[in-house]
């Protein structure tokens, strides 16, 4: 069982990423952190949208991701990154088993609203937590990895090979799931459910389990950003943040895991941009793009890279 | 269904070309920097250009960021600022619009100083944004000048701090100040309630307030706090309620549009006829309320800003500059923002460097330094000489058609009595009675 | 005893307000399918458009109190009726067939559009028309209080609904639109021209949208980001009642409006969760919302 092509363009991005690391500025660093962890959560989206469903609450996990790793290291004591990412990922996971029991119900724009409401709701519970800071959020505190200090956690670099690391085993494992059985059922489900069930596969496990996956990379993705960013605050829940990993999915497209990690960083650069060159008028810039994209490659940039042959039906 | 037609082709061709030109061009942008000139001192100033909070608050700090700026590089302040430029270099600014959350700062800020390569960085009105960019700032090693945000709990969060400072004052002498002021003007008031934007701000005003009273005023009763979501707008359930608990005193920690939209309301269905606001960011209102205020409503500026600026040069030329450029007389938000430039110039002609000063000479300059600036003499007294002390004043609003909005009835308490002393935490200073407070 | 009053007035005053801001939004849907994110922007459009006419009107034109209420009328309708068909001949009409969902991404964008422009058309100083919510006083029942305009956007409310309802299931034109709602084909097969419909619609939709928000404008001020605020709630009370029926908004909003004001007079914690709440247990019972009709799947 060897790497596809694909997956060994991966793994040779993430060298090449690494490598550069030790050259390109701080912020560029940071930046691509971002990218990474946002595409994390964005590949959640993704794996929802190929089984038809939007969801507008991808926020929620992000959230507790971020929040697991915060109040890891405030309340708990706990250093490690690796451990603190975990916890956010066992939480999310059993809230998400919870959830997924009553969302996989719905479909369509009842999904995307349930979702929404959702993380709503966890926002207005952190609002009204005023030992977590409120809407102030609170500070992450030094972090270390394994064995290596980061010299205070908010070394760049570390955080940005971590992050690497972690993306590149997400991407890998969501590339083999795309292409496994229960892969393809999801984008099955996505052209008609009901037939999918005739054959005999339950598509409420299939929903079920999908839902869970992008809860828990959903998560994976909060605790790399709070981990970079060294702040945790409730608008993570906002439902306008799972608003933006909606866009950067349809920017990316549904066709491969890398599309989503490119999209990501395109999002942020030129939002980036964007509030630099017009600080009045961003908005503006981004709700542009975001419909020049919808018409011009509605399955995303990734679809000016590949190439299907389409056979004559 | 066959083949792609040579048309469309061709389009694809174009579309992934340009997009590719693109994505390089955008990369290469990316990692090349902004340069700039070694005769211009290039300040970042973030504040909110977008949302709720640009109209009261960012666009206001923004303008008057404008006036001060044009004012400095011609050299046209009153002493001791009269000199050109900072350091007799040229100020440059670069603005960068504070919404998007903290995470979203945190990443603009890193850009501004490592992209941008300013020398400095004045901002930051949300708590929220102020709380996160702290570490960073300490972390990048770069002089930051917080102007506005309100928290208590910055330099908690970022103990020992080198490269932090903050010219403003924060929620706990709002609302401490506010208690005394009730004190002395409305001592027979019995009942109190509270109307509060349920955030962080909110949450944290009520508390400081109402700790405040039950040592100032222990017999007042709290009847009752209502809780709206921020930018709601629309009061009428709370301002019932309010009416069914019948208050003497209502204290409320709103700003910007919520405060107006509240008073306004709240004034119509004759609330305010029955009970006295007392609004801890009224100031910023003082020049819009017009007669929807009622005559008493008593009003705070977060200090001596705003209306509550003191008779001297400096606040004359201000007040009557920014009026000039801007059409208003500045509120409190763009005082603050002058203070913050003024205490840079300050910082930057003192330093005793040639050419540029580092953020380690800026630093070790303002610490524990007293400047002059539009609101009176600032005494960077606390934090370890990072934190700004300065009186916190009231007073009541009055609003005739012929002679326009003035405050009556002002008092001021001095910055030793609504401040904790440094090191202290701020809540237990409270309830332990103001210890060492001194308000002579 | 007095509490319960307070509740029913404050509740009904609430939901008569969110039936305004909802009704467009379930029509558009009802027809058209399209769940428009950018109803808050025409909320705001509308809002500001008041604003700023009443402002101009106050400075010097005059203070009659109903000519005010008039060009709050014609100004927010006419913005609203002109930004919807922009918005819809612009833009939408390349996107029909498409994916429901990309529909609701599509008005996400045009709301991020929206905004900036509202910005860079008026700017973000704080417009505060309170002149008509000033001259139209109070009425006192008891201890509590009503103002006259709140009573008045009662009024208001109350009329559209019915207003609506009678276009919908007595003129020609409504029933043409009910048809298209229960099957659109069909309908174009009967020779019902779809998309001029759909213009119509949607520029109705949008100018209940508008004026909702002009209606508003006295009560508030109106700034940057009033109409991201109204989105989601607007959103909750459609789906609640059922998305694409004007009865259902109503019962919707009803019954928003009446949990907002028990939670706010009598559980104040609750009131940032209390409309999620209510959604999501109504969406547990009635999968469709209250009156949403359950569509049949094709096979």
């Amino acid at each position: 069982m060897g790497l596809q092509k694909s997956e060994i363009m991966l793994v040779l991005a993430a060298a090449a990423i690494t490598l550069l690391s030790f050259v390109i500025p701080d912020w560029l660093a940071f930046t691509t952190t971002l990218a990474i962890a946002s595409a994390l959560v964005v590949l959640g989206v993704v794996l929802l949208m190929r089984a038809g469903l939007v969801s507008f609450g991808q926020g929620l996990y992000y959230c507790i991701g971020g929040y697991a790793v915060g109040m890891g290291g405030r309340f708990l004591g706990i250093n490690d990154a690796l451990l603190l990412i975990a916890m956010g990922v066992v939480v999310t996971v059993a809230l998400a088993m919870l959830l997924g029991l009553l969302l996989t119900r719905y479909r369509e724009i009842f999904f995307a609203m349930l979702t929404l409401a959702f993380s709503m709701i966890l926002y207005g519970i952190l609002v009204k937590s005023q030992n977590l800071g409120s809407t102030d959020g609170f500070g992450v505190s030094d972090w270390t990895l394994l064995w290596f200090d980061p010299d205070g956690g908010k070394g760049s670099k570390t955080v940005l090979w971590l992050a690497t690391a972690v993306g590149l085993v997400v991407a890998l494992f969501l590339n083999r799931y795309f292409g496994s059985a229960i892969g393809l059922a999801c984008e099955a489900i996505r052209e008609n459910e009901v037939r999918v069930e005739y054959m005999g596969m339950s598509r409420r496990q299939i929903l079920y389990i999908n839902y869970v996956i992008a809860a828990a990379i959903g998560s994976i993705g909060g605790s790399l950003t709070s981990l970079a960013a060294g702040h945790v605050d409730p608008t993570m829940a906002y439902w306008t943040i799972s608003g933006e990993f909606v866009f950067i999915a349809l920017l990316g497209g549904t066709g491969h895991v890398a599309a989503s990690f490119i999209a990501a960083m395109i999002f942020i650069m030129v939002r980036t941009y964007a509030v630099e060159l017009f600080p009045n008028s961003w908005q503006m810039i981004l709700g542009i793009v975001l419909l020049l994209i919808i018409l011009f490659l509605p399955k995303g940039i990734w679809s000016l890279f590949t190439r299907r042959r389409r056979v004559g039906s | 269904m066959g083949h792609i037609t040579p048309q469309a082709g061709l389009r694809r061709k174009l579309l992934s070309t340009a997009t590719s030109i693109a994505l390089v061009s955008a990369g290469a942008m990316g990692i090349s920097q902004a340069t700039h000139a070694a005769d211009t001192f290039k300040v970042g100033l973030v504040t909110f250009l977008s949302g709720g909070a640009s109209g009261p608050f960012g666009v206001p700090a923004a303008q008057a960021a404008e006036t001060v700026i044009k004012a400095i590089n011609a050299g046209e302040l009153p002493a001791p600022y009269d000199s050109a430029g900072v350091n007799g270099l040229q100020l440059e600014s670069v603005v960068i619009d504070e919404a998007g959350g903290p995470t979203k700062q945190v990443e603009e800020y890193r850009n501004l100083v490592q992209r941008q390569n300013v020398n400095a960085v004045i901002g930051y009105i949300s708590s929220g944004d102020c709380l996160a960019v702290g570490p960073v700032a300490e972390e990048m090693e770069t002089f930051t000048i917080a102007f506005d945000c309100g928290t208590p709990r910055l330099f908690e969060e970022v103990e020992n701090p080198t490269y932090l400072f903050r010219t403003g004052l924060d929620a706990v002498a709002d609302n401490v100040g506010a208690a005394h002021y009730l004190n002395d003007a409305k001592a027979d008031a019995e009942r109190l309630a509270g109307i509060q934007q349920n955030y962080a701000w909110g949450q944290d005003s009520w508390l400081d307030f109402t700790l405040a009273m039950e040592q100032l005023m222990p017999d007042m009763e709290i009847v009752d706090n209502q809780t709206p979501q921020i930018f709601q707008g629309n009061y009428g359930t709370e301002i019932s309620a309010l009416q069914t608990s019948r208050p003497d005193i209502i204290h409320s920690s709103m700003w910007g549009g919520d405060m107006e939209a509240f008073v306004a309301q709240a004034s119509v269905r004759g609330l305010l006829d029955q009970a006295t606001a007392i609004l801890t960011t009224g100031e910023s209102g003082l020049h819009r309320f017009k007669d929807q205020a009622p005559n008493g409503t008593i009003l705070g500026g977060r200090g001596p800003f705003g209306g509550f600026m003191p008779d001297n040069d400096l606040s004359a030329w201000f007040s009557k500059a920014y009026e000039a450029d801007h059409g208003t007389p500045p509120s409190y938000p763009a005082s603050k923002m002058a203070q913050a430039l003024l205490g840079l110039k300050y910082a930057a002609d003192n330093s005793g460097a040639e050419g540029i000063p580092t953020s380690e000479q800026l630093a070790a300059t303002l610490k524990g330094a007293s400047f002059e600036s539009v609101s009176g003499t600032v005494d960077m007294g606390l934090a370890g000489g990072h934190q700004a002390l300065q009186p916190m004043l009231y007073g009541e609003y009055h609003y005739s058609a012929d002679t326009g909005p003035e405050l009556r009835n002002v008092r001021a308490y001095k910055g030793e009595c609504v401040s904790p002393p440094d090191g202290k935490d701020a809540q237990e200073w409270i309830k332990a009675g103001f210890p060492g407070a001194d308000c002579n | 005893m007095l509490t319960v009053w307070a509740i029913l007035i404050d509740g009904l005053i609430y939901a008569s307000w969110l039936f305004l801001v909802a009704a467009g939004l379930t029509v558009i849907y009802g027809v058209m399918r399209i769940l428009n994110m950018a109803h808050g922007s025409l909320y705001a459009l509308g809002a500001y458009a008041a604003a700023s006419a009443l402002g101009w009107y106050y400075n010097g034109v005059g203070d009659q109190l109903w000519i005010a209420l008039a060009i709050i009328t014609v100004c927010a309708v006419a913005i609203g009726a002109l930004a919807g068909l922009i918005m819809e001949r612009g833009v939408l009409r390349l996107m029909y067939g498409r994916d429901e969902v990309l529909m609701l991404i599509v008005t996400f964008a045009m709301l991020l559009i929206l905004e900036d422009v509202m910005k860079l058309i008026w700017g973000t100083t704080p417009y505060f028309a309170y002149q008509p919510y000033a001259a139209m006083g109070r009425f006192n029942i008891g201890v509590l209080t009503v103002s006259g305009y709140q009573l008045m956007v009662v009024g208001v409310s109350v009329a559209v609904g019915l207003a609506l309802w009678f276009w919908l299931e007595r003129t020609r034109v409504g029933k043409i639109l009910r048809s298209i709602i229960h099957d659109r084909e069909v309908s174009e097969a009967m020779g019902v021209n779809v998309r001029r419909m759909f213009t119509i619609t949607f520029m109705i939709g949008a100018a209940l949208g508008a004026i909702a928000g002009g209606v508003t404008a006295p009560i508030i001020s109106v700034v940057p980001g009033v109409g991201v605020e109204v989105i989601v709630v607007a959103f909750a009370v459609v789906v609640t009642g059922g998305l694409g029926s004007i009865t259902g908004a109503a019962i919707g909003a009803l019954i928003v409006g009446l949990a907002r004001a028990v939670s706010i007079h009598t559980m104040p914690e609750l009131e940032l969760f209390i409309v999620y709440a209510v959604m999501a247990t109504v969406l547990i019972f009635r999968p469709h919302g209250l009156f949403g009709q359950a569509v049949a799947r094709k096979i």
